[in-house]
């Protein structure tokens, strides 16, 4: 009994809260971070600029916040789950409504001192919301039609409401995240098999419902050599640059490519090709590794946790965070069509940054909390 | 309670299977990135690096510089000049129209020049070079250096151009260049590999022949350049090779001469080597400026040069196709002598005129040369007797040896894309090209260089050199170092069946110059060292009425395109000859008052430069 009393004690001292911090997990965040940062000095031409200054000042103000995210106990997040998925959801509403349009779509409110993309938030929020939803739900119940039809209304309501911003590269990784938690709640996995299938065969319709330049994507993806100038350009210019990078990379700031204004959007979605332009294969395979002990980290603090809510969280996370990076990287390997989606804490970007270390945070919450019991 | 830690114990169970499975997909998904990375990194990397190559430096190419001609002395008769031009780079101009604008004064440029400006500004990059002027004067060019202070961005350039410092001395032989046309670069493959804009490439005579010689290649500038296009940093400067300098075999103070002479007449003068073939002067007048083509000839000036008379485009020399007249008659005789038709004693009697297939033929002197014999004949130029000659040969024979000696085909090949065959008459000929059997009047009149035949002035000069050097073969050329073309075994190759016969029209020639009576015995020299042997001809352009005949006008009384033309051919000097020549003077009445006094002039002149011209040779092999 007296180990029961232990484990469900909830006044953690702060100096143990310091001593459950994994910091492996934080070590690698900050590692990401003063790499994203050298790679946006080079951006930036070698100089401190703009991107640079910005990019830093992101990076302090959210990896403080992440702390003091992870010392707020997991119950708290617990508890503001829906409440959080509600207030994103009118940010989008709001969005919809009033946001700034820039480069033909509406995805940002103007908070005067940033400019914040709900959408990037609504990739954390819909985990935190599914995950809080299964928490208490019985397994056997997890397969009902109103459990799935409502968990399934938790996904389409914000997908729709980014679907017409337009953003369809956003609203397929708010998805992916949705569904990483259902699968993790134990939806029956027939229904994902069903679903992959129907989508599979749906396709070629889909395809044609896209919008011009959307069509026009994936055409270019299966051949980017038939206009090479025009929408082809971006995924032929990257492929050059990340092919010849080579084994040990072209040097910091030597990467011609991006230094002579070939690679298109070099500071956001396209990232890692510069980086591997200039660090060349062992440099790539240096930062996925970096990337895969984060994840495993944050999978490993899902297991160590003793509530179902923090778990579910954390595997979710885990696996939402795995598909935003490889999304990125195949597309800018020429793997995958061109869909606007950042490469976490690498891409310029606050928005996506604010949302990826709010993840980070709750799951370090979960980790310095990882006894809590939610009831 | 228990039911609720039963069902979390389930519930644990299944997210942690499911956990494995998307761990194993992640690993798979992982392996699939990385292979990638390695496929384009390493397995890839050479094309990508080629790509990123070829994405980021760009070739610049500058103009090469062209190959000279120097005439047989060294001295540069096309050759290369600094001329001094503008650059301006819109990009770097603040104020582009303030600037343009003040050029426009201070060169005093005419509206259309600078609506041509303004034009080409339009079309290229703002940072592309624009050439304002190509060609300044040295006056214009020190003035916009003084006024620089307030003319930011634009460059005073100099740059390397064709010019020719002898005028029109030489425009018959080397052309001339101008800015390459899409039909240049598409017949030529250097000019196409060579090409950038304003290039200059040769459009006619040898500067167009030798073109891939003289181009020469360029100076490649290789840049950093970004996406846009815009030059970052220089990364290598490759120089070119100049174009290969040409050496000529004409002698430029007898060039010189020849344009003198034919100065305001039409025609043309060569000079040839008679043992080596090498042409000494070749000139067709009137003549034109070949600079006035380097930056494109002004609409004016074509206009002057195009709707000339006297047809200064025309290369008389070898494009011109005269009736050799009276100077065929040295070809006839030999003929007639190589064929055993008659000897050295067969004498004709001229009266004047002869009565021949029911048709008159009159000889040029109305009261007639009486008893001539071959010697004379060819000395006073009777044409009765070579009328009764060529009758007795037959046009097959005299066509045969005409051909042999170098009348009827080209000179050179195909040196000179222009250059004319001309046209030796034969029976096969006529039934070939005219459908109609040859008549036996039509011989008679070959037999004095009239009808159908044609040559050139170039095969006449051939065909006396051919005589002078005792009948050997000879093969013409301009270029020194031309010799691969001939196989030493064409080399004196003779052209007779018995020298004796040479030797009698060689004799003859001279009768007919330094002799009384000869047809240009006032224009003879004495002094052994310049003494000369030549034939007269008198070509009629159109057939001499019989009303005419009586009528006997001076030349100076018949309208200009109906005169007749002056034609001389010679050798000399008489003892050890070393060069022959022809004359052609169109329209220039007659070959002994015309033609033949400055064959004396050329003479003084081409024997005093031997001299001259043998030292030069000794040092050639000296320096060896």
């Amino acid at each position: 009994m007296y180990q029961h009393t232990r484990l469900t004690n909830n006044n953690f001292t702060f100096f143990q809260k310091f001593r459950n911090f994994d910091y492996i997990l934080l070590i690698c965040i900050l590692l990401l971070g003063f790499i994203s940062l050298t790679t946006m000095y080079s951006t930036d031409g070698g100089k401190i600029l703009f991107h640079t200054k910005s990019h830093f000042t992101k990076l302090m103000v959210f990896t403080i916040m992440m702390l003091f995210i992870s010392f707020i106990n997991i119950k708290f997040w617990f508890s503001i789950g829906y409440l959080s998925y509600i207030v994103v959801v009118s940010l989008l509403v709001w969005t919809y409504f009033f946001g700034i349009t820039s480069s033909g779509s509406k995805r940002w409110m103007d908070l005067y001192f940033i400019n914040l993309q709900p959408s990037e938030l609504m990739k954390i929020f819909i985990i935190l919301c599914l995950a809080k939803y299964f928490h208490r739900m019985k397994l056997e119940n997890v397969n009902s039609v109103y459990t799935i039809l409502t968990s399934l209304i938790i996904i389409l309501l914000p997908m729709g409401l980014v679907i017409v911003q337009p953003d369809l590269g956003t609203s397929v990784l708010i998805a992916v995240s949705g569904i990483a938690v259902l699968w993790f709640a134990g939806i029956n996995h027939k229904y994902f098999i069903y679903t992959m299938l129907g989508f599979v065969i749906s396709l070629p319709f889909v395809i044609a419902f896209l919008k011009p330049y959307q069509k026009l994507r994936v055409l270019t993806f299966l051949n980017p050599d038939k206009d090479p100038l025009g929408a082809g350009y971006q995924i032929i210019q990257s492929k050059i640059a990340v092919g010849s990078g080579g084994i040990f990379g072209k040097g910091f700031l030597k990467g011609t490519q991006s230094y002579l204004e070939f690679l298109p959007e070099k500071h956001t979605d396209f990232i890692f090709t510069l980086f591997s332009e200039e660090f060349g294969f062992v440099g790539s395979v240096v930062l996925l590794v970096i990337y895969i002990i984060i994840i495993y980290r944050i999978i490993a603090i899902g297991a160590n946790s003793r509530s179902y809510f923090a778990k579910l969280f954390c595997y979710g996370f885990g696996a939402a965070i795995f598909v935003f990076i490889t999304i990125n990287m195949s597309m800018v390997l020429g793997l995958l069509p061109i869909v606007g989606s950042p490469l976490p804490i690498m891409s310029y970007g606050g928005s996506s940054m604010l949302a990826t270390m709010i993840g980070f945070g709750i799951v370090m919450s979960a980790r310095v909390h990882s006894q809590q019991l939610i009831a | 309670m228990i039911n609720s830690s039963s069902d979390n114990v389930k519930k644990l169970n299944s997210i942690n299977r499911r956990m494995f499975i998307t761990g194993s997909l992640k690993f798979f998904i992982m392996v699939g990135i990385i292979s990638r990375l390695f496929f384009l990194q390493v397995k890839e990397n050479k094309k990508y690096l080629t790509l990123s190559d070829k994405n980021r430096i760009r070739e610049w190419k500058l103009a090469p510089v062209r190959g000279e001609f120097h005439d047989y002395f060294g001295n540069v008769i096309a050759g290369n000049f600094e001329a001094y031009q503008l650059h301006v780079i819109p990009e770097q101009v603040e104020n582009f129209k303030y600037v343009i604008y003040r050029l426009k004064d201070l060169l005093e440029l005419s509206d259309t020049e600078f609506k041509k400006v303004l034009k080409k500004k339009k079309e290229s990059k703002p940072w592309e070079t624009l050439i304002v002027s190509n060609n300044l004067s040295w006056e214009k060019f020190s003035k916009i250096n003084n006024h620089l202070y307030d003319l930011n961005g634009v460059k005073p350039v100099i740059s390397i151009s064709r010019n020719y410092p002898f005028n029109e001395n030489f425009t018959h032989i080397i052309g001339y260049v101008s800015q390459a046309n899409e039909q240049d670069i598409e017949n030529t493959e250097l000019i196409k590999k060579n090409f950038v804009p304003g290039l200059k490439v040769g459009k006619i005579g040898l500067e167009k022949s030798f073109e891939e010689k003289l181009i020469g290649t360029n100076d490649i500038e290789r840049y950093e350049v970004n996406a846009y296009g815009r030059r970052i940093s220089q990364l290598e400067f490759q120089k070119g090779k100049k174009g290969q300098t040409l050496k000529l075999t004409v002698d430029t103070e007898i060039q010189k001469l020849a344009n003198e002479l034919l100065k305001d007449k039409a025609g043309s003068i060569c000079v040839m080597d008679i043992f080596t073939g090498e042409v000494i002067a070749m000139h067709s007048s009137p003549s034109f400026d070949p600079n006035l083509f380097v930056f494109g000839i002004s609409q004016d000036n074509w206009q002057i040069i195009r709707n000339d008379p006297m047809k200064p485009l025309l290369n008389k020399t070898l494009q011109g196709r005269y009736s050799p007249g009276s100077t065929l008659k040295p070809i006839v005789a030999l003929s007639a002598l190589e064929n055993g038709i008659i000897n050295t004693k067969f004498t004709v009697r001229c009266t004047g005129k002869t009565e021949l297939y029911d048709q008159t033929y009159h000889c040029w002197k109305k009261e007639g040369h009486g008893y001539v014999s071959l010697r004379n004949a060819m000395k006073m130029s009777c044409d009765t007797y070579f009328y009764e000659i060529a009758r007795k040969l037959g046009v097959d024979k005299l066509s045969e040896t005409a051909k042999k000696f170098g009348l009827g085909k080209k000179v050179f090949d195909n040196l000179f894309e222009i250059e004319k065959d001309g046209l030796i008459p034969n029976t096969q000929w006529k039934k070939n090209a005219l459908g109609k059997g040859w008549l036996l009047g039509e011989t008679i009149i070959t037999g004095i260089g009239q009808g159908y035949i044609q040559t050139t002035p170039i095969q006449l000069c051939l065909m006396t050199a051919q005589i002078a050097n005792g009948g050997y073969k000879i093969y013409p050329k301009i270029l020194i170092d031309d010799k691969d073309k001939i196989k030493p075994s064409d080399y004196y190759t003779p052209l007779y069946k018995d020298s004796r016969n040479i030797k009698i029209i060689q004799d003859a020639m001279f009768g007919s110059t330094n002799e009384v009576m000869g047809t240009s015995y006032r224009s003879r020299i004495d002094n052994p060292k310049y003494q000369f042997a030549g034939k007269t001809g008198t070509a009629q352009v159109k057939k001499i009425t019989e009303r005419e005949r009586e009528l006997d006008l001076k030349t100076s009384e018949i309208p200009y395109e109906q005169r007749d033309h002056a034609l001389y051919i010679a050798y000399g000097p008489y003892v050890n000859p070393r060069y022959a020549l022809s004359i052609v003077v169109e329209h220039g009445g007659n070959g002994s008052t015309t033609a033949a006094p400055m064959a004396k002039r050329l003479f003084k002149l081409i024997i005093d430069r031997h001299e001259i011209r043998q030292s030069i040779n000794q040092k050639k092999y000296l320096e060896i």
